[in-house]
């Protein structure tokens, strides 16, 4: 418990100095540093597998590609049903009484069927007719109608087929939705859907929000992530794609969704997999906490001093030596 | 002649105690005389590879500014389509590899040596700060880098963000936001705090060998 004293000097009284070079250290330091870095970089360059367009979305798997956009419209898909801050349309997560995600409400707001198909088909329809058409006969519905001719042609999706690059379901009372799909899919495999998801209005634009959720409602996305080992219950994004070292900081947070209670449905103390992430922010903020305040905590500050583990970082002070005057001795204070 | 004597009278009527110029240098040779911050001789203790992490880690994280201020001159396209760009990414890249490996040897290396005792707690704390902000600036590193890899971080990571709250105020699907962090904010935070913590281990020393005195306590 003794303090270090009023002045470096007073601190090291009675402890023998050795002569030791700071600057060129640090400057060989730079240099093993630099040169290991660019051995590296030459040798193993850096992963860059190309981002996923709504076009090439719509190109590889048009199915997957409908049949999410007529699950945005039955408000079936993940954002659909996210609650805050993009909807209201569920919960969010807590943990007794605390939930965050519902304190600070619907911040980012996304209507999934709005942004995601109804918007983009209507700046569409300016210059089609018949997708006007289609639009106004969908508008001027009731939810009800809306919901039978959506049910019936996601039941028909599943054995649609595919050909060229156009989505077609057996015939059945699906209303004006094939027509608002194959142009929605048109526009897509185009490239005007990912503009037009971005532009929200402006000109510039840095802002993906959109694009993403929406993305992340269909398979396709996932399915790569899948094949890339990226995904959740494979720890998830301290990943990257090939075989680089990714996030690998990142282990002890990503460690969590994989054990228990984190992975069960009906968890421990309420904590369970259905609050998973905020759970687990929680129990890094407090793990983060203890480890800024160690020196604090009795037990685990005295953890160095059972352990001989600085007995070999400091082999040189503890070796058993024949005269004592180049130990240390105790600082005249 | 005129200039110097409206400097002296100027001076004669503010007292020498007074002057905030005069009491900031007091207290910088002080607290941290030059033979502290630049010393040329060190306790013979001293003399492990251990203490060479912190260094290490400081000489890397050299580089991941070097490299990621050409990065960032270029624009967060440029990487995807030049092989020099490629490079300095990958340069980047390693660095970033290589602060975290020895930042965190470092950092056991510091616990098993109790490294907080006598009044060096600061210090520690601060050195956990500086890890955590290093792992968020990493983190927006992850999802400014516009490819697949950003992209999937993105969407899982928002649940995240979001279950906790976070989210309305860390949007990780705005590409603008997170880069902005990256390159700016979130750097300029760490590296205050590295030249934080660096003053603040050269204000005190290194910490003497456990059980030269005392404990592992602080």
């Amino acid at each position: 418990m003794k303090s270090m004293g009023a002045t470096q000097e007073e601190y090291y009284r009675g402890v023998r100095m050795i002569r030791y070079d700071l600057v060129k250290e640090l400057a060989i330091a730079l240099g093993a540093a630099g040169l290991l870095g660019l051995v590296l970089a030459a040798a193993f360059s850096s992963p860059d597998v190309p981002q996923v367009t709504i076009a090439t979305w719509a190109q590889s798997d048009p199915l997957d590609f409908v049949t999410t956009a007529a699950d945005e419209l039955a408000g079936s898909t993940t954002s659909a049903g996210y609650g805050n801050p993009y909807n209201t349309a569920g919960e969010g997560q807590s943990w007794g009484p605390i939930g965050p995600q519902k304190w600070f409400g619907t911040r980012i707001p996304i209507d999934s069927a709005n942004a995601f198909v109804i918007q983009p088909l209507q700046r569409a329809s300016f210059s089609n007719a018949n997708l006007a058409s289609a639009l106004k006969t969908w508008q001027d519905s009731d939810a009800d109608q809306q919901g039978k001719w959506l049910d019936a042609y996601s039941k028909a999706l599943p054995d649609a087929t595919v050909t060229d690059g156009n989505v077609a379901v057996v015939a059945g009372d699906y209303g004006p939705l094939p027509v608002m799909m194959a142009n929605l899919l048109g526009i897509a495999q185009a490239g005007a859907l990912d503009g037009l998801l971005v532009s929200g209005g402006h000109f510039y634009q840095t802002d993906y929000t959109q694009p993403l959720l929406f993305m992340g409602d269909g398979g396709y996305l996932s399915g790569l992530a899948d094949q890339a080992h990226l995904t959740g219950s494979q720890w998830g994004m301290m990943n990257e794609t090939g075989s680089y070292p990714g996030q690998t900081w990142l282990w002890l947070y990503t460690m969590w969704y994989q054990v228990f209670p984190f992975t069960s449905d009906d968890g421990f103390l309420g904590l369970n997999a259905g609050n998973a992430d905020l759970g687990i922010i929680i129990l890094m903020t407090l793990l983060t906490t203890a480890l800024a305040l160690v020196p604090f905590i009795p037990g685990l500050r005295d953890v160095p001093r059972w352990l001989p583990i600085h007995r070999l970082i400091w082999r040189r002070y503890y070796a058993p030596r024949r005269s004592s005057a180049s130990r240390i001795e105790a600082p005249q204070l | 002649m005129a200039v110097a004597t409206s400097v002296e009278s100027a001076g004669s009527s503010q007292p020498e105690s007074a002057s905030w110029t005069l009491k900031l240098r007091q207290a910088i040779d002080r607290h941290l005389p030059m033979d502290h911050l630049l010393p040329d001789r060190q306790p013979y203790f001293v003399g492990s590879w251990v203490y060479v992490f912190g260094v290490v880690t400081i000489a890397a994280l050299v580089w991941v500014v070097v490299s990621g201020v050409v990065l960032t001159f270029m624009g967060p396209q440029w990487w995807h389509v030049s092989g020099v760009g490629r490079f300095f990414n990958s340069l980047h890249f390693w660095s970033v590899q290589l602060f975290f490996i020895f930042m965190v040897l470092h950092l056991w290396g510091q616990y098993f040596m109790a490294g907080w005792r006598h009044g060096r707690a600061a210090t520690w704390m601060i050195g956990v700060v500086i890890f955590g902000i290093s792992v968020l600036t990493a983190f927006t590193g992850y999802l400014s880098q516009q490819n697949f890899d950003a992209q999937f971080i993105a969407i899982n990571a928002k649940d995240a963000m979001n279950g906790a709250g976070i989210g309305v105020f860390f949007n990780v699907l705005n590409f603008g936001q997170m880069y902005g962090l990256h390159v700016m904010l979130l750097p300029i935070g760490v590296t205050a705090l590295v030249v934080a913590h660096i003053v603040m281990v050269r204000t005190r020393g290194v910490v003497k060998p456990i059980d030269a005195e005392g404990g592992a306590q602080s």
